[in-house]
């Protein structure tokens, strides 16, 4: 009994802040932990496994509209796992999004010598 | 002693004179004279018995009854295979050395002096076959190995395979004792078998098991001629191990067959001309190609088709068909170009079907990606020759024309049929689309530009500061990407997306097979060619897959092979993580436990150290990206010294 106790307020507790504040800091740990930084770069950066995420990140509540709706009939090596609210809470989408937001806009290509005089083909 | 020393010298001769007759070939070098043996005395006491029993399960006494006696004219059975060898032009025999091809071993390095063929010391089977594959892919040529029957072939069997479903030719010798009588005990059974070939079969074209000496000469050659008919696959041929101890009495009783190329099937000259028609009328027609370009003319034939219909072309680059940089090259554009299409032509496409349908779990039938009244046309030579165990050749895909032809060898007379179609109206009216492809094609690079820059001073390093610092200090070489593993999607395909891939050789694409451990010692093999050619060699090195294999760095130490390998070190098996993750998911269970199996850290491996271990020169592990592009100079200094170079960098997972 001890223990739900424990286990109710740490929820909770965890609930009144996100709901009073979303944490960076905990959203950046989650991005870590729940595994978006392998498809979507440390930094929401994107790859050819995963949309980039930033600059200019989704609302939170879009990014749950979002990850609770994937196709769960696609391979899942095409798509986008889906994450129900049992598995990743509005909560810690809220943080998630705190954190992408968090992120310093990217540097431009014509800052960066290796990318800067890249030109296409005829 | 001196007069048999000369008649062997003279009957050598006399052999060569008739192999140069006789074995020359249009497509193949006559045969280089070989270097005359010498019998030198013992420089070591030769091994007790107590060492032979231990290497051999034999007492040393049996071993030396076995030993052959050269007399008058006779000549050693295995320096006559080597003979063979250097008339099919085999640049390298990739090998892990075993007891039951000591005579063809001891030949190569001594009667055929080690050159054309030279003995490549291969860590594992594995790589061995890896290497020849590589080899192929950037030398146009086959290579040999050479293994033990069972214990060699089992460990090859997976470089093998990824070689079928490559359809990459290579000549796989097999030692072996087929007669009990001869097999001196313990590993001699061991290494053995009655039909030692029996368990790659269904993913070899041929094999042969030849008891004579001269039927050793014609299974070559005749081997050598199917593996290099398309579409090119691997070979087997078991040498028996009495058989290359033999002493045949009479050299010049031997003929080695005159080999003569096949002429590549090309497409039935009807449905081409259909074909042509179909693709002129069409208003958006795609092209998908796939293992078509043997050679930089086959990049010229689809450059010349592209160009002559203005038609966009979809590059599934296990061979470098389209140069990436050609505005007609419209990878990015995958999606809208097939479900747009009026035509779509697929050549030496594997999976056509999948190209032209969606497969989604709990379907059966898959749903049409095209139009319902689209023109699927396919060239190919898939239905000339497949084998049913393996499921490499696919889903059956309807289409309107299926033409068995070689893609390379028929495209001249589609271009020529597209040609006589096209009056010089519709030649304009085609040529009004290029602005648009012109535009997606500059679009699509520099959306990849911007893409780049996101993350680029992140750590552990992007993927796109991997691949474009390399890109600075590579691209003013004549270089080559050998070796990317499995896929270049595992670093986000950044090379096809903002290198300037002009030339066939310059990408050889995957391990088809999806076979773990393709990765470096392809990239050694390939290198070993391009060594040769004069090129420079990279190789983006996934971890995992450098995991399998990583004596072939030993390899290109030993060989002086010039490579310049980047680890791309994302200290996971990362796709398989994201796999995971996904049902994980899917059953709502969490991800926590995803990396259960699929991480490659705690420890972390230190591939620098472990590469500086066997030699090669080495940089990082490089977890700062500002550390990378100046490593890599370093490296690249290294290897236009005609070293192999490997630099460490901790990446993201793509």
């Amino acid at each position: 009994m001890a223990r739900l106790l424990v286990i109710g307020f740490v929820l909770g507790a965890t609930a009144i802040a996100s709901a009073a504040e979303p944490s960076v800091k905990r959203g950046r740990d989650l991005y870590m932990n729940v595994g978006c930084y392998l498809c979507h770069g440390t930094e929401g950066q994107g790859s050819g496994a995963g949309l980039k995420l930033t600059p200019d990140p989704l609302p939170a509540e879009a990014i749950a509209n979002f990850i609770r709706n994937t196709d769960p009939t696609t391979p899942s090596f095409a798509a986008m796992p889906s994450y129900s609210e049992k598995v990743l809470s509005d909560a810690d989408v809220a943080d998630i999004a705190a954190f992408l937001a968090s992120i310093p806009a990217p540097k431009s290509p014509d800052s960066i010598p290796a990318l800067k005089d890249l030109k296409p083909g005829k | 002693m001196a007069k048999s020393k000369s008649n062997l010298e003279v009957g050598r001769r006399k052999f060569l004179s008739r192999v140069a007759v006789a074995g020359a070939a249009s497509a193949i070098p006559a045969v280089s004279q070989a270097t005359t043996p010498v019998v030198k005395p013992a420089t070591a006491l030769p091994p007790s018995a107590a060492q032979m029993t231990a290497e051999f399960g034999a007492p040393s006494d049996q071993l030396a009854e076995a030993t052959p006696k050269v007399v008058g004219q006779a000549c050693h059975a295995s320096d006559f295979m080597v003979d063979v060898l250097k008339t099919l032009n085999i640049d390298h025999v990739f090998s892990n050395p075993g007891s039951s091809f000591l005579g063809l071993h001891e030949s190569i390095v001594n009667y055929g002096g080690n050159t054309k063929p030279d003995f490549i010391t291969a860590m594992h089977e594995e790589s061995a076959a890896a290497m020849a594959n590589g080899y192929y892919k950037a030398a146009g040529k086959p290579a040999a190995t050479l293994a033990h029957s069972t214990v060699g072939l089992q460990h090859a069997a997976m470089g093998i395979y990824n070689a079928w479903c490559d359809r990459v030719p290579m000549i796989n010798m097999l030692g072996n004792t087929l007669d009990l009588t001869k097999r001196a005990g313990g590993n001699d059974w061991r290494h053995s078998a009655q039909d030692p070939v029996g368990m790659v079969r269904d993913f070899i074209k041929w094999d042969d098991q030849p008891t004579t000496l001269q039927g050793f000469a014609e299974s070559m050659v005749h081997g050598y001629k199917i593996a290099m008919t398309p579409p090119m696959e691997p070979i087997a041929i078991v040498v028996d191990s009495e058989l290359q101890e033999e002493v045949h009495a009479d050299r010049s009783t031997l003929v080695i067959p005159k080999y003569t190329p096949s002429v590549p099937p090309a497409g039935e000259a009807g449905a081409v001309k259909e074909t042509a028609r179909l693709l002129v009328q069409a208003e958006r027609p795609v092209i998908i190609v796939d293992r078509m370009a043997r050679s930089e003319n086959g990049m010229k034939l689809m450059i010349e088709l592209a160009e002559l219909l203005t038609c966009p072309v979809l590059d599934l680059n296990s061979r470098q068909n389209l140069p990436n940089m050609h505005f007609l090259n419209q990878n990015g554009q995958r999606g809208p170009l097939i479900s747009n299409a009026d035509v779509v032509l697929g050549i030496e496409v594997t999976d056509f079907w999948g190209q032209v349908n969606q497969f989604a779990r709990g379907e059966t039938l898959g749903r049409r990606r095209v139009k319902a009244d689209a023109k699927l046309i396919t060239i190919g030579v898939a239905d000339v020759y497949m084998k049913s165990n393996y499921q490499d050749f696919q889903r059956y895909a309807p289409v309107d024309i299926s033409i068995s032809g070689d893609g390379e060898a028929t495209l001249p007379a589609l271009i020529e049929a597209v040609k006589s179609a096209l009056s010089n109206e519709r030649k304009s009216a085609l040529a009004m689309r290029a602005d648009g492809f012109r535009k997606k094609h500059a679009d699509a690079y520099e959306a990849s530009r911007q893409a780049a820059a996101l993350g680029w001073d992140s750590s552990p390093v992007s993927t796109s500061r991997l691949c474009m610092d390399l890109w600075q200090v590579i691209k003013d070489e004549d270089w080559a990407l050998v070796s990317v593993g499995a896929s270049a999607a595992f670093f986000s395909n950044w090379p096809h997306r903002l290198w300037n891939i002009d030339r066939h050789y310059r990408f050889l694409g995957f391990g088809a097979g999806g076979g773990v451990g393709y990765g470096l010692p392809a990239a050694v093999g390939a290198a070993m060619a391009n060594k040769a050619l004069g090129r420079f060699s990279v190789n983006i090195q996934c971890d995992g897959d450098f995991m399998y294999a990583n004596g072939a760095l030993w390899t290109a130490a030993h060989h002086r092979v010039p490579l310049l390998t980047v680890m791309h070190n994302n200290r996971a098996y990362g796709q398989e993580t994201m796999l995971i993750q996904g049902v994980a998911n899917r059953r709502e269970r969490g991800i926590e436990n995803s990396k259960i199996g699929t991480e490659i850290d705690n420890p972390p491996i230190n591939y620098a150290k472990l590469a500086e271990g066997m030699g090669v020169w080495s940089a990082g592990p490089i977890l700062d990206p500002a550390d990378l592009a100046p490593a890599l100079k370093r490296a690249v200094a290294v290897v236009k010294k005609g070293l192999p170079a490997l630099v460490d960098v901790v990446t993201q997972t793509r």
